[in-house]
């Protein structure tokens, strides 16, 4: 092998759960709202009333993507303070009413982190547990409602093992217990259809860069009729919701992002769907001894999480890395940690594991030649980390074809 | 995140593999964790004639095995107590932070590999 580093025979990302690249035609309506349109889209005058224009056209591009109104959509920095907005605007405005709230275990650190100081303020929090596949049951919903329960809060799609929860399921109990309910859609948006009505949500959160926007923009959908208590206070913007003088370049971008997103989806899933599912396919097959992480169907169409065993995962990015394939970890060590990913605990994958975790997102730019490679590339490396393992399984079963595995 | 010589270990490991009859064999980590190096010693007239490791983890948990591997073959075992982590760790040209603890257990696990064969040797007398 060769040392060659920066010359990869092929450059694949697979990581567009982190974050994807903003699209061309997205680039291209924002570039006049830096020097031309510049204005304040609160003033009066012509500048300020063009930067109107840009963002109330983008709040009716975004509206389109989830079948909301235009006037329930609050556009924040993005998919974080979506989630924080909605948790503790509902908290403080219910709050006499009741102090509970319901979550899962596996919802992102943006609900998780925010619950738990709104426990240290003397909220109630349930934190749903997850079956082997990551998915939270409509029963366990049921159970945890109290008469003090005041929003539910479940995500969509799961960011790191891609399952996609029961929410609309979880609507109609909500709403027949008039309890409020938020969705983390970030992962979901723009890769399965996401309309608010049907899904029965009341809250939303999205964000504009994992959909080929631009970064620092999202949006909360706030069903018309709950009023909302801004956690940044200041200007009128956003009907009161939120304030501060609006993005504008970012929420132009952010519309036609959602946009493009809504008039493509049906035809991307499904390109999304056999690409992952190749792939997925393809690594079990080629590699013994690894798990499919997250529902098999049930699944984003754009999601790949397995568990390699034996070997742990950065050792796996890196290599990867080197041959030009960008991709991600559960492992403690990429996480900044000491801990696994908290996901892949929840659903009981043991600690060593879950450290052998790689998950791959497919987007726009990858093609079944990209997967092909991956299937060629990975092999060979999981191969040389198990030879270096202190528990691996004789270096003879290292061969393609017939691997143990617990998928479709 | 590592430096130039961090990934010519992590790619390229220094005696990496398994050898028969060790003279002694330390393990260190756990798999909960996500660090286990296993080290083993060939001794012969109080000197580390050979080493070798297996080292299940992430980039500095290899580059650090195979650096105490390298820094203490031909030593005596009283000189190879005295490499530390923190040699070893000098020896690469720095660690990320983060991982001066979780990951950086090699001379560790060759210590208990000298441990292993001083416990046999007396007992053998």
């Amino acid at each position: 092998m060769t040392s060659e580093r920066n010359s990869p025979a092929r450059k694949v990302y697979l990581d567009h759960s982190a974050t994807t690249p903003v699209r061309a035609e997205v680039l291209s309506v924002m570039l006049p709202f830096f020097a031309q349109a510049f204005g304040n889209a609160s003033s009066v005058h012509r500048w300020g009333r063009e930067a109107r224009v840009g963002v109330e056209t983008a709040r009716e591009k975004v509206a389109y993507l989830l079948g909301a109104e235009p006037s329930e959509i609050v556009f924040t920095s993005g998919g974080t303070e979506a989630d924080n907005l909605a948790l503790r605007s509902t908290a403080r405005l219910l709050r006499s009413k009741g102090n509970h709230i319901i979550t899962t275990t596996v919802e992102h650190h943006a609900v998780l982190h925010t619950c738990q100081i709104l426990e240290k303020e003397g909220y109630e929090v349930t934190y749903l547990p997850v079956d082997e596949y990551g998915m939270v049951s409509v029963e366990s919903v049921i159970e945890a409602i109290r008469p003090e329960t005041i929003l539910i809060s479940v995500m969509h799609g799961q960011n790191e093992v891609g399952t996609i929860q029961p929410v609309e399921e979880i609507g109609r109990v909500a709403k027949e217990k008039g309890i409020l309910l938020h969705t983390d859609a970030v992962q979901s948006a723009g890769k399965v259809p996401l309309k608010v009505r049907d899904l029965g949500v009341d809250l939303m959160s999205i964000s504009s860069h994992k959909m080929y926007g631009p970064k620092g923009i999202g949006a909360l959908y706030v069903r018309k009729g709950i009023k909302m208590a801004p956690q940044i206070t200041g200007g009128a913007h956003e009907r009161g919701r939120r304030a501060g003088t609006e993005n504008v370049a970012g929420i132009v971008g952010f519309g036609e992002a959602c946009y493009l997103a809504e008039r493509e989806l049906a035809e991307e899933s499904r390109r999304l769907t056999a690409l992952r599912d190749r792939l997925i396919s393809g690594i079990l097959e080629r590699i013994p001894d690894t798990v499919l992480n997250g529902h098999p169907s049930k699944r984003l169409p754009h999601n790949v999480n397995v568990s390699i065993k034996y070997v742990e995962g950065e050792s796996i990015l890196l290599n990867l890395d080197r041959m030009g394939i960008g991709a991600s970890s559960g492992s403690a060590c990429t996480s900044g940690s000491l801990e696994p990913s908290h996901v892949l605990l929840a659903m009981g994958v043991p600690h060593e594991v879950a450290h052998g975790s790689i998950r791959m997102t497919l987007g726009r730019m990858n093609t079944v030649e990209d997967i092909d490679y991956v299937l060629e590339v990975l092999p060979p490396i999981v191969s040389r980390l198990r030879e270096m393992s202190p528990f691996s399984a004789p270096a003879a079963s290292e061969t393609s074809g017939g691997g143990r595995n617990n998928v479709q | 995140m590592y430096n130039e010589k961090v990934m010519d270990h992590f790619f390229n490991p220094r005696n990496v593999g398994e050898m028969e009859n060790p003279d002694g064999v330390g393990q260190v980590g756990n798999p909960i964790c996500g660090d286990v190096m296993r080290v083993q010693i060939r001794v012969k007239d109080n000197r580390i004639e050979d080493v070798k490791f297996k080292t299940f983890g992430c980039g500095a948990a290899i580059a650090t095995s195979s650096m105490v591997t390298e820094l203490v073959k031909g030593l005596t075992l009283d000189e190879a107590m005295e490499v530390s982590n923190k040699t070893v760790a000098e020896a690469l040209g720095g660690l990320p932070p983060q991982k001066m603890h979780c990951s950086n257990l090699a001379a560790d696990a060759l210590h208990e590999a000298i441990k292993d064969y001083r416990s046999k040797t007396s007992v053998a007398g």
